[in-house]
């Protein structure tokens, strides 16, 4: 893990003293709230409809103990006692004072974190593959140059003040986890002849007009990638929509000019940045992949594991859910959901954090990360330990054996918390999982990825799941409208609109009959949800949602 | 012909705590029972304006719609409703600081 350097440590404080400053001169009445705004914005804070919000980058996801427990403490002593972890990999605090936040941000300091753009018109924290460094289908950590990009874009003098936010994924793996082609920049690492290199996506997003990303470079030399980035921004941040905020991101200025000329664009103001660097930035890439060397790992009978999964059907059906194969021999990743039906997706008490960073330095090499998907993963847990870690998990109720299941949803905060929400996600999230609870259907219904949003911007990824919500407000009502056959990995695909909305009382009964009619249609037991729609297409599905229009049709 | 003026209240978010509030004849509350009921647009207009000059104590003020119902104030939009008491999945806000 990547530690903060003095220039890391001294340029924090700096920005915390600054920042105190400014919230000091709010305060005493010295600034305005136009003043203030984007001030605390640069600094991850919001004011939603109750109340502030902090919003905390978490790096590519990665933390280790002693970080989860600072998290945990800032919870307990500042906020409610829990935190929010979000589809992009960041934490949010949801009821901080403004007095508070400048103690809140220094206590983030003294283990290397920070709220820097996780707001604002600038380029946002910088995502990753939550299984990198442990996955058995890698071909690199993409960590390292994570953790560049992240240096690169903080505080770029060129790129503070932008048409809007810019958001870059990264994965190591051919299988995408990282929702690559729904950002602003996606980078495939690739591997070419023994060579490094780059898949570069440019253009993709979600929001109110969602894009799937072109790739603008098909083999990026690994030693051009911030000189060839920075001539994406630079580009973009010329000749981007400024007249017009729904038509500023990336993906707008993509499709009106057309991948060829932007590319074009960007080659010729590559031949400029290029000329730039010096080399250095590969010197320190070299420097920060010494700070994620893989953990010693351990060699031990896998015997505990086996007995427990003989004898223990809790832990069999936990482990044959909640586990990925791992590169080292006899370990397992470990994923952690924050989805126990009937709770608020994404969202771990203080106690749960304080567990969970506990597990990690007992068995997993101090490591864990945040997925898009809103749940915590030990990347690196030896099979023999994982009894031990599974008990002491179901007693911090943190065993719910779903991951990848119809429960194992994604919601934004919604109109519980977010002011530019229009409807509600979180209690439609409780209510589906509680009903596929109660019906015990989730292990025969399988892979079923649900993702709602409560607006249009799409922070619940809706328009990528196999099953989309879109909460809005039609004319006063909460109203959620459905979209099927999205697809976030590296097949990516929008999902297509079903048809009309559905009130907060029909939505439920609305996705037991796309479920219903999957059921009915899938060729075998082991044909996932997207692989039959795909098959099948909207039609059937269409006709299970809206009996009455297929009645009306009939008449 | 224009539209009918409907009945509002003056609403922010605090500046220090950041929680909702609504505007009073004298000053501001955290509950809407105890706002002041703007019947009149030409009044409703000029009581915002008094609002948003408070920047050293209030952010963010707007006009809600509300309505009267047995003689107390109730949000017309569900927006407006969840404002009065937080959050639907925790017992955390307005719904248990008020009482």
């Amino acid at each position: 893990m990547y530690t903060y350097s003095g220039f890391d440590k001294a340029f924090l404080a700096q920005r915390n003293t600054q920042f105190r400053s400014q919230v000091e001169r709010r305060i005493s009445g010295a600034l305005t709230e136009d003043e203030f705004k984007p001030l605390r914005l640069m600094n991850g804070l919001y004011l939603q409809l109750h109340a502030y919000m902090l919003r905390v980058a978490i790096p590519y996801g990665t933390l280790n103990s002693a970080k989860m427990n600072k998290l945990a403490d800032i919870a307990d002593k500042w906020d409610k006692g829990y935190g929010h972890f979000t589809t992009r990999q960041n934490i949010q605090f949801n009821w901080p004072k403004l007095g508070d936040v400048p103690d809140m941000l220094d206590a983030l300091a003294e283990v290397g974190m920070h709220a820097i753009q996780t707001s604002g018109n600038t380029i946002r924290n910088v995502t990753a593959d939550h299984f990198a460094g442990a996955a058995a289908d890698e071909i690199a950590d993409p960590r390292p140059v994570a953790e560049l990009l992240r240096q690169w874009s903080t505080d770029h003098p060129e790129f503070q003040f932008m048409p809007r936010k810019f958001k870059i994924a990264i994965t190591g793996s051919p299988n995408d986890r990282a929702v690559t082609r729904a950002h602003d920049i996606g980078l495939r690492m690739l591997e070419r002849d023994g060579t490094r290199g780059f898949e570069v996506i440019v253009g993709g997003g979600l929001g109110r007009t969602p894009m799937i990303g072109k790739v603008i470079h098909d083999f990026l030399p690994e030693a051009d990638l911030l000189p060839y980035l920075e001539a994406i921004v630079s580009v973009w941040n010329q000749i981007g929509r400024r007249d017009n905020k729904y038509k500023a991101r990336i993906k707008i200025t993509v499709h009106e000019h057309g991948i060829d000329e932007i590319r074009s664009f960007v080659n010729a103001r590559f031949e400029q940045t290029r000329a730039t660097f010096s080399g250095v930035d590969q010197n320190m890439l070299r420097e920060i992949e010494t700070q994620f060397a893989p953990p010693s790992f351990k060699t031990a009978s896998d015997a505990p594991f086996n007995e427990a999964y003989h004898n223990d059907p809790m832990f069999r059906s936990w482990a044959d859910t909640n586990l990925t194969a791992h590169q080292a021999p006899r370990y397992k990743i470990v994923s952690v959901s924050l989805k126990k039906h009937g709770e608020t997706p994404g969202d771990a008490s203080a106690a749960q954090m304080r567990v969970l960073a506990d597990l990690a330095r007992d068995y997993g090499h101090d490591e864990l990360r945040i997925s898009h998907e809103q749940n915590v993963i030990l990347p690196h847990v030896h099979m023999s330990d994982l009894p031990a870690l599974h008990a002491r998990l179901r007693s911090a109720n943190l065993a719910t054996a779903n991951i990848g299941l119809i429960s194992d949803i994604i919601a934004c905060p919604g109109m519980d918390y977010c002011a530019l929400a229009t409807a509600r996600s979180i209690p439609i999230a409780q209510q589906i999982a509680n009903r596929f609870d109660d019906l015990k259907r989730e292990q025969d219904i399988g892979q079923l990825k649900i993702k709602i949003s409560g607006c249009i911007n799409a922070c619940g990824h809706h328009h990528v799941g196999h099953i989309g919500i879109l909460g809005l407000d039609r004319a006063g009502v909460e109203s959620y409208q459905i979209t099927l056959g999205g697809d976030h990995t590296e097949t990516a695909a929008v999902g297509e609109r079903a048809g009309p909305g559905f009130s907060a009382d029909e939505i439920i009964p609305a996705i037991e009959r796309i479920v219903e009619a999957y059921l009915e249609l899938r060729s075998a037991r082991d044909e996932t949800f997207l692989e039959t729609y795909q098959r099948t297409g909207l039609a059937p599905f269409k006709a299970a949602l809206y009996p009455q229009a297929k009645a009306v049709a009939a008449e | 012909m224009p539209k009918q003026f409907t009945p509002k209240v003056v609403t922010a978010n605090h500046l220090l705590e950041g929680d909702v509030i609504y505007q009073t004849a004298t000053g501001w509350t955290r509950r809407l029972s105890e706002a002041e009921l703007l019947t009149d647009e030409a009044d409703a207009d000029l009581r915002l304006i008094d609002a948003l000059q408070q920047t050293d104590a209030v952010v963010g003020a707007y006009l809600a719609d509300v309505k009267l119902v047995n003689n107390a104030l109730e949000p017309t939009h569900f927006r407006e409703e969840f404002r009065t008491t937080g959050p639907s999945n925790y017992a955390h806000g307005k719904q248990v600081e008020l009482h």
